[in-house]
């Protein structure tokens, strides 16, 4: 099959298609040691050395289940409306490969832990949609195979090998590359939620497969599917499944007929290419892990999960609106993580007045100063300088009409690199706003009787002229005087000499 | 030592004053020395041995000896002992060496036992008469023209010959009793989960069962109970308690217990000692009090199958791992990541093994494991019903151990299916997880060892522990 499109594609066209798309997500759990056996998760400091004769696949070495890798799947089932199944077992998976250890995954294959969930994602438009999640089960990474390396060898890492992941597999309830997109960045909140999964797609803790079909629209058959692997970032998912359903378009409206077969997004061409096909699809021969007794899950258990379960993003982000007054969109970015979030809520919950104003105040710092030198420095909020107690001071500093909001750049900037307050910092810099009234009553004074052409031609009508006097007044008093108290004093006195 | 003395006898002296470890390791290689033409051995630990010997001397002096102190064991070459190779009878595993002990070793070690070597067995455990080892076959020590049996011959022999006061070997269809048949030791399979398979090289997990050989009952049960409960890298073994099996063995009677006769172990072709000495052993049991009945077991005809197809079907993807990437043989002739898996495997696993591993991947295959593997799993819910309604009418069931006494070397190895009937009797035990054990009821024409077994229920060793010191010492 010719995997560039002969024909034109229309949006004409393109619209009398539907296209149909499931996608499996491999997410790396964090926990501190492996799946079946007690050898550390973290990166190792060299290739292999976060291993022991479990890991290494040793002959006479046997799986011990780790407790927290149930706790963690259960965790993501009940966050995704699941059921979980009171009693399971895994299953071998079999297929050589070097840095497959034992010759065969443990896995889970008729028996998953969590089946039959759902998830609500936000369209563009603001509604919101299901998709349904198929399955979700347990199993152990590989180790990894690296070719460029060496020239004549490949070397083999197996410092991944036998870490835990859930395999999230969803129903074919999504019909765009953008749904799939929005879809991923929600398990990704929820999985982040959660705290069982880092969410870092670059560094391969979290992985997507895409299904994909496309048949006409108000057919009810599903088209042959191709699936396509190597979407290692949010934003490849979102351009291969594009790609790839324009393709399937294109090869159809040329009379071609779609192959069952597993792709590869190629990145670099943007474009996807043809890895094997169904007939060289791997016989797997699943069969029940012997080595593993089956997995006998209490209600208990799941309760006391369930209690333990945080508030997501979805929540969280209608409770900011409701609790804090935050419009949507300040909501939606706070609550992108969960530490964020937690670190929004610490500074409203140092303001000593609180009100929907100064919350607002406080999420305008929070997006304007704090993101900023996050993204400039590629940080994480956990590793922010500054604590929110103090940014909450900087907050009401502001609200208390102390300092302008030039003045709160200035002072947020130093905060980055001093342990003073906020308070100290804008007095040290006299940054302090004036406003005492016979102060600024004299100086407006001043400023009118100095401009007398332009408060007539004011009065006669030029409104205009009014920022004018503003402008002279904070000359006057060097940028201390209080903006606002100048403004209402310019307004009374220019009007009451009228 | 001489090759009758049990442990019981060894200790006795030991305590006494009368000998030492350091003779009785020293003898011990004596021993394999003379019978070197056995082939029993495929490493001995002289220097390890010695050196435990002479700490456990101290500890007996010092009376805080363990209860194995002195006792020799050596281990099946598929039973892991840290710093020591673990061929499993393979040019696959040669030049490997395991980076951890079995479960079941440090349990022996920390009873002070010695262990003196690794012995030969069929390649992976898969073979009845040790014939499939790479480095040769074990010969029986009363006639060098017949096998001791498989797949733990080199263990029997060692215990047999007078090599080691006991050892280890492993079970999957009966590779310890049927071997402790032939060569007139006591062989005990524990129930399954009894004792952890931790360190045990699978051949097929679900019937795999670290299993010992020793001359007496009681060193057998003392050994097993030593051996037996729970262990954390093992969740397949039990947290049932261990008893105390060695308990009240020199009085053992079986007046009033219901011992089970089923008749599908009584068939056409049976070896006439056997049947003969079978017969002696039932009026021996009925005149000593014990009601015998005539039971069965219907499912019986279907147990070889069912075994041949569940043991080969997971021992496909547990010697997966053996493929020349990480560890052990890999073929100097591979160009190619293909080349390595095929010619690795191909050059470095026996006839036997490439058969098993291709009859397994082919029942597990999609489009045959409804047909095979799922089939024979249900098969072996109806054997193991068939043993549950058993012993709701007895305590014990007796059967021969194997139908004929030790065959000889190369009459069997060019028919499978003739190699693979000798385990017939025993294979029902480890697919169920029943405990069973075999022990000597007398001798054929020609000399050589007859065989038989007590099946007990589940966790029930020490009944049959008990059945089985009564027979011993009834037989005398």
């Amino acid at each position: 099959m010719t995997d560039t499109a002969t024909i034109e594609l229309t949006p004409e066209l393109i619209a009398r298609y539907e296209p149909v798309i499931g996608l499996e997500i491999h997410a790396q759990l964090l926990t501190n040691t492996k799946a079946f056996s007690r050898a550390a998760t973290e990166a190792g400091p060299w290739p292999n050395t976060n291993t022991d004769p479990v890991v290494l696949g040793h002959p006479g070495t046997l799986p011990v289940l780790n407790r927290r890798v149930v706790e963690f799947a259960i965790r993501m089932g009940l966050a995704t409306n699941s059921q979980i199944r009171r009693r399971c077992g895994f299953a071998r998976k079999n297929y050589f490969y070097p840095d497959l250890p034992k010759g065969y995954q443990i896995s889970q294959s008729d028996e998953p832990i969590c089946y039959e969930g759902w998830i609500e994602i936000e369209l563009d438009g603001g509604e919101t949609k299901r998709i349904g999640i198929t399955r979700i089960h347990m199993e152990e990474d590989a180790g990894k195979s690296i070719h460029d390396l060496d020239i004549t060898n490949t070397l083999v890492d197996l410092n991944r090998a036998g870490t835990p992941l859930i395999e999230i597999v969803s129903e074919p309830d999504i019909r765009s590359a953008s749904e799939a997109y929005s879809y991923l960045m929600q398990m990704k909140s929820i999985l982040t939620y959660l705290e069982i999964c880092s969410g870092n797609m670059e560094e391969g803790a979290l992985r997507c497969d895409a299904n994909i079909s496309v048949r006409r629209r108000g057919a009810e058959a599903f088209g042959v599917k191709t699936e396509v692997k190597n979407l290692n970032s949010f934003r490849n998912v979102e351009k291969a499944i594009e790609y790839e359903i324009l393709r399937q378009i294109a090869a159809i409206e040329s009379g071609e007929t779609i192959t069952q077969e597993t792709r590869l997004w190629d990145a670099g061409a943007r474009s996807t290419r043809a890895m094997r096909s169904k007939e060289f699809a791997h016989d797997y021969r699943y069969f029940p892990e012997p080595d593993l007794v089956p997995l006998v899950i209490a209600d208990a258990m799941i309760e006391e999960i369930r209690a333990g379960l945080p508030e997501l993003a979805i929540a969280r982000k209608q409770r900011f609106t409701t609790q804090y007054g935050l419009p949507l969109y300040d909501a939606a970015i706070l609550t992108e993580t969960r530490d964020l979030g937690d670190y929004f809520e610490r500074v409203c919950g140092a303001i000593k007045q609180q009100s929907p104003e100064r919350f607002k105040i406080a999420s305008n710092i929070m997006m304007t100063e704090v993101l900023r030198v996050l993204a400039e420095q590629k940080v994480e909020i956990a590793g922010f300088g500054i604590p929110p107690e103090r940014l909450a001071e900087l907050a009401e500093l502001f609200a208390d009409d102390v300092v302008s909001s030039k003045n709160v750049k200035d002072i947020f900037a130093e905060m980055l690199t001093s342990p003073k307050s906020a308070k100290e910092i804008s007095e040290e810099k006299g940054f302090v706003q004036v406003s005492d009234t016979a102060f600024l009553e004299e100086a407006v004074a001043q400023v009118i009787a100095a401009n007398p052409g332009q408060a007539e031609a004011y009065r006669g009508g030029k409104g205009n002229l009014f920022g004018y006097f503003v402008g002279e007044t904070m000359k006057l008093t060097k940028g201390k005087a209080n903006p606002k108290m100048v403004s209402q004093l310019l307004k009374q006195r220019l009007e009451q000499a009228n | 030592m001489t090759a009758a003395e049990s442990y019981s006898e060894l200790r006795r002296r030991l305590d006494a004053g009368e000998t030492t470890c350091a003779q009785i390791v020293a003898d011990s290689f004596d021993a394999i020395q003379r019978g070197s033409g056995l082939n029993a051995f495929l490493a001995q630990l002289p220097a390890e041995a010695t050196q435990r010997a002479a700490e456990v001397d101290a500890r007996i002096q010092a009376g805080t000896a363990g209860r194995l102190a002195g006792m020799t064991v050596a281990l099946k070459d598929n039973i892991a002992l840290k710093d020591a190779q673990l061929t499993c009878g393979s040019k696959i595993l040669t030049g490997f060496t395991s980076l951890y002990s079995a479960t079941v070793v440090e349990r022996l070690q920390a009873e002070d036992a010695i262990i003196i070597g690794k012995t030969n067995m069929d390649e992976f455990a898969m073979g009845s008469s040790n014939e499939t080892s790479f480095f040769g076959p074990v010969h029986h020590p009363l006639d060098s023209a017949r096998v001791p049996g498989g797949s733990s011959g080199g263990s029997g022999v060692a215990v047999a010959a007078g090599m080691t006061c006991c050892a280890l070997g492993s079970e999957t269809g009966g590779s310890v009793r049927q071997p402790a048949a032939f060569l007139g030791v006591v062989g005990v399979k524990p129930t399954y989960g009894r004792v952890s398979r931790y360190g045990l090289v699978a051949f097929a997990s679900s019937l795999d069962q670290i299993s010992p050989f020793a001359r007496t009952v009681h060193d057998a049960a003392l050994i097993t109970e030593v051996i037996a409960g729970h262990d954390p890298n093992d969740t397949t073994s039990s947290s049932e308690p261990v008893g105390s099996y060695t308990n009240g063995l020199d009085e053992a009677d079986v007046r009033g217990m219901k011992i089970g006769l089923p008749r599908e172990y009584f068939i056409d072709g049976m070896d006439e000692a056997v049947v003969a000495r079978m017969k002696e052993l039932r009026e021996r049991l009925e005149d000593a009090g014990a009601e015998i009945v005539e039971i069965s077991l219907p499912h019986t005809n279907y147990t070889i199958p069912c075994y041949y197809v569940i043991a080969t079907a997971e021992a496909s993807s547990n010697l997966a791992r053996f493929d020349g990437a990480r560890y052990g043989y890999r073929s100097p002739n591979a160009e190619t990541l293909e080349e390595m898996y095929e010619l690795s495997r191909t050059e470095g696993f026996g006839t036997e093994v490439k058969r098993r591993i291709m009859l397994g991947t082919f029942v597990l295959s999609s489009g045959f494991y409804d047909a095979y593997y799922r089939k024979a799993q249900q098969v072996r819910r109806l054997l193991h019903r068939d043993m549950v309604e058993a012993f709701k009418q007895v305590d014990l069931i007796l059967a021969p151990t194997t139908p004929t006494p030790a065959f000889r070397l190369g009459e069997k190895t060019s028919d499978p299916i003739a190699m693979y009937l000798s385990d017939i009797f025993t294979a029902a035990a480890n697919l169920t997880g029943i405990p069973a054990i075999s022990f000597p009821i007398g001798k054929d024409a020609n000399g050589l060892p007859i065989g038989a077994q007590f099946m007990a229920p589940h966790f029930q060793e020490g009944r049959m522990f008990q059945g089985a010191a009564w027979v011993e010492q009834a037989l005398g």
